[in-house]
């Protein structure tokens, strides 16, 4: 037997009444794909009724026959050529459906995009080879259609072929073929036609053969987005299996890995499977889960990627090619979700670079996308995320955005963009990717200890006692067998910040206090990294102070707890999880304080 | 190289833990047929031998005895968190086509259809498999089921290739077809408004053969109704007995189904025709897919 090819699916897309259904009826009939006696059927129908017979009636009669259980679809026709299966995926033509042409073009490998020789281009014959590009389909043929209707005037193909080449180029796409077609007729689909002999290119179905399927890309750096991280002890199994789809690249045993946007860094202990013997190495196009030598605390929507190899860009702000098909338009003022790989974070639109208009590709000054607009624009997300650029990287550069529970637009990025937030991410990546762990994992020293690390935030306006409910707070746990440490900001300020300034107004006074926030988290961290409960106190914090504090002790699990002491008047934004009341005992605070950590789970059961 | 059969189980993979990931509560329907058993088989390979979230079953009374039987075995051996369904009023009041009561769609919708929606939304009780005690219990209040995932394959029947693999069910289990969100990049419908579930279909790409020949390849075991027992005919889709017939063919093991389907002897007869619903009322199965049904 022959060694089989793989099966490929193809889209098939164009302008409303350009002709799709029609070269897609003529591909059936022409390939000997239709059930038997279906096309004298439709012959006889049409001349029963004295209607001209046309492919496209095919597809109708097709339909039908579905509630008779006949297996094809409009949707999904089937065929063979002697090289291989196809499946194509029709894509209607209509504007509102734009959103199933996305979907159907994003599971083809190539594409026919069909004009309509007598109309010539028109605005979706743009917006769908537009999308093409921006979905990554890099093979595409044009099909210009209905060339009896001009009397195969190889001029009106020519003039066709001209306008719509340097409409590709504008968009970086190169064209596979041009090929004059006449779907009715069965000119140039299945054989070359007699009425063109200036066409000596290929046939539809020859060009359908020579679209070759892209392996997955194992030969590009290694990226796989983490869908979880699994830990199923039923049966007694320990393992913990940090799992994913592979974009792209390979990992092999012992493979030092570092997972982003958090830099954390650990090597490969096994790879895992259900049954069988457990693999060596696993590819791109794999659905694959290892396990790690040291139990960092890893979550989904990070990315894996190997240490040796080019790193991922990490940030919260970008440039990104998008296409919009919600029904309300994207605006600055909307918060929606982006969605890129397993990573999920809120997102903003905050810059509209250019619109341009599918119908004449010119740019439009608008500050907002609008449906079915394509653009150029500047987002900003809530946390980073790790992505690549899409020159680089397709697979791991495209992102979704997702509006009132629904997908309403897609994006690849173009390029990453500093933001505030800049300094600190890449001091913290470093100090991730360079951590030495210890023999004692997180859960095995939490376990010993009978309790979770946790960072307890006490602030306050001047003058409030925060220094005495944070040192009865770690009295009190140390008597009942905790392991606590009292930390005041003023124990840092001669010592790890002996070389910053103290107070002072202006930028340098501002990135100071910032530089002071990073260095008590960085302490913070030490002592959660060490298993403690770290009480923090300081005065007057503000919401940026406590991120800061919160990005810092990141590896550790624990989002800390702000306890904010009195009322508040300099930092009226300051979220806060509990408020201490004033004029109460420090003890009794401490009390209550040490309760509210018990609800969190912060102590085991004995 | 990555075989046609590795493509469609990695993307079913991928599927089955982003659906994990995303519904809180979340389940899988079993039907016990060829389908939906490959798709607990790739659940298996997904979650590493473990079969994270509880399978849920529709029983309609009438079922073939040996589906049953090889459900309750399943669910020993492979520790299974198994909960069924049924439609006691409807079997009570005896409302059922068997009894003479009820169109063949009439039937379905009550045992099926209701007893499907109301198991899943938790308004009904649930009955649930007890290893220790090896029996099932019934279960009053529970949560609904947020996530539902299903073994549905595009190329089944005509209003099944509309699926996406992540589907949304308004309020009262409406399918919205004409209005569906875009699905591209590997990036589904994973968020949902209150009072709505997402249905998941991990199976979408496969075929009929890809099926056998994926249980062929991974030695899935097989419920003996689908195998030609020395009388010439088989089951190719099991369901109620009162409306499923078998059809002719001689296949007795897996292998000479794959090649049965290979010969093409099969393609012009539709996979569910043996399945006497669909043919009342002309084209049933949207219309009872609209309202819910699987």
């Amino acid at each position: 037997m022959m060694a089989q090819q793989r099966d490929m699916s193809i889209v098939i897309v164009g302008h409303v009444d350009h002709g799709k259904s029609t070269i897609l009826g003529r591909l059936l009939a022409d390939t000997g794909s239709l059930p038997e006696g279906k096309l004298d059927q439709v012959r006889e129908r049409c001349r029963r009724n004295s209607k001209p017979f046309e492919y496209a009636f095919l597809l109708d009669a097709l339909k039908e026959e579905q509630a008779q259980g006949i297996t094809i679809d409009v949707a999904r026709c089937f065929f063979a050529t002697e090289k291989r299966k196809y499946l194509i995926i029709d894509a209607p033509g209509h504007i509102e459906f734009l959103k199933n042409m996305v979907t159907g073009a994003s599971r083809a490998e190539a594409a026919l995009l069909v004009i309509d020789a007598a109309e010539g281009i028109q605005e979706n014959s743009r917006r769908h080879g537009y999308l093409l590009s921006l979905l990554g389909i890099t093979q595409v043929a044009v099909l210009v259609n209905k060339m009896d209707l001009v009397q195969y005037d190889q001029e009106v193909f020519q003039k066709i072929r001209r306008e719509y080449t340097r409409f590709l180029e504008q968009i970086g796409v190169t064209p596979s073929a041009f090929i004059p077609v006449s779907g009715m007729e069965g000119d140039g689909v299945a054989v070359l036609s007699e009425a063109m002999p200036w066409y000596t290119g290929s046939t539809v179905l020859e060009q359908l053969d020579a679209f070759v399927s892209e392996p997955a890309p194992k030969n590009r750096p290694f990226r796989m987005p983490l869908q979880g991280v699994y830990k199923f002890t039923r049966g007694g199994d320990d393992r913990r299996i940090v799992a994913g789809s592979i974009l792209s690249g390979k990992i092999s045993l012992g493979d030092e890995v570092v997972f982003y946007p958090s830099g954390k860094k650990s090597r490969v202990k096994s790879l895992e499977r259900f049954s069988g013997e457990p693999p060596l190495a696993a590819a791109a196009g794999e659905a694959a889960g290892f396990t790690l030598e040291e139990q960092i605390f890893l979550r989904r929507g990070e990315v894996a990627t190997l240490a040796r190899e080019p790193k991922p860009s990490v940030a919260r702000r970008f440039r990104a090619s998008v296409f919009w098909l919600g029904r309300d338009p994207l605006t600055r003022k909307k918060t929606c979700f982006l969605k890129a790989g397993t990573a999920k974070v809120e997102a903003r639109l905050a810059e509209v670079l250019q619109v341009i208009d599918a119908s004449t590709l010119e740019q439009q000054n608008k500050n907002c996308l609008e449906r079915h607009d394509v653009g150029e624009c500047v987002f900003e997300t809530q946390a980073p995320f790790a992505f690549d650029l899409a020159e680089e990287m397709a697979e791991t550069s495209r992102f979704v955005l997702v509006d009132a529970f629904e997908i309403a637009g897609g994006g690849i990025i173009r390029e990453a963009l500093e933001d505030a937030d800049t300094w600190l991410r890449n001091k913290l990546l470093v100090r991730n990717r360079k951590w030495e762990h210890s023999l004692v994992s997180p859960e095995e020293r939490a376990d010993l200890y009978n309790q979770h690390p946790e960072l307890v935030i006490i602030t306050g306006a001047t003058g409030e006692e925060r220094k005495s409910v944070a040192k009865a707070l770690e009295k009190h746990l140390l008597h009942r067998g905790k392991k606590a440490y009292f930390l005041g900001m003023g124990n840092l300020l001669y010592g790890v910040d002996a070389d910053l300034k103290k107070e002072g107004n202006g930028a340098a006074a501002f990135q100071d206090r910032k530089e002071h926030m990073r260095r008590l988290g960085e302490v913070a961290h030490l002592l959660l990294d060490a298993g403690l409960i770290a009480i923090v106190t300081a005065r007057d914090l503000e919401e940026q102070d406590v991120a800061i504090l919160r990005k810092a002790i990141a590896p550790s699990e624990r989002s800390g707890i702000t306890c904010l002491l009195g009322e508040t008047s300099s930092s009226p934004n300051f979220r806060f999880d509990l408020r201490l009341e004033r004029g109460e005992q420090p003890e009794e605070l401490a009390k209550s304080l040490a309760r509210h950590l018990g609800e969190r789970g912060v102590f085991f059961a004995p | 190289m990555q075989s046609h059969l590795d493509a469609l189980e990695a993307r079913s993979v991928h599927i089955l833990r982003e659906a994990y990931a995303s519904f809180p509560d979340l389940c899988m329907l079993w039907s016990i047929g060829k389908d939906s058993t490959v798709l607990l088989w790739l659940t298996r390979k997904a979650f590493f031998g473990h079969v994270p979230f509880p399978l849920v079953h529709v029983d309609t009374a009438y079922k073939i005895p040996e589906m049953i039987t090889y459900r309750d075995r399943l669910t020993r051996e492979w520790g299974l968190d198994m909960i069924y369904g049924i439609n006691r009023q409807a079997l009570e009041e005896k409302r059922t086509f068997p009894d003479g009561n009820a169109t063949r769609i009439e039937c379905c919708k009550a045992l099926k259809t209701e007893a499907l929606k109301h198991t899943l939304d938790g308004s009904w009780p649930r009955y649930r498999f007890n290893h220790q005690a090896g029996r099932y219990e019934e279960e009053q209040s529970s949560t609904p089921f947020t996530g539902v995932i299903v073994g549905l394959r595009a190329d089944e029947e005509g209003s099944r290739s509309k699926e996406r693999y992540f589907s949304a069910r308004g309020v009262d289990n409406h399918w919205d077809l004409e209005d569906q969100p875009p699905e591209f990049w590997n990036q589904y419908k994973t968020d949902f408004a209150p009072g709505t579930h997402v249905r998941v279909h991990p199976l979408l790409d496969w075929t009929e053969l890809n099926i056998w020949e994926y249980i062929h390849r991974e030695k899935i075991p097989m419920v003996s109704l689908y195998f030609n027992q020395g009388e010439g005919t088989r089951y190719r889709s099991l369901g109620c007995w009162p409306c499923t017939k078998p059809i002719a063919s001689e296949s007795r093991t897996v292998q000479e189904i794959i090649l049965e389907l290979q010969s093409g002897a099969l393609s012009n007869i539709a996979e569910r025709s043996g399945r006497e619903q669909d043919k009342e009322d002309g084209g049933g199965l949207e219309a009872l897919r609209r309202g819910g049904y699987m």
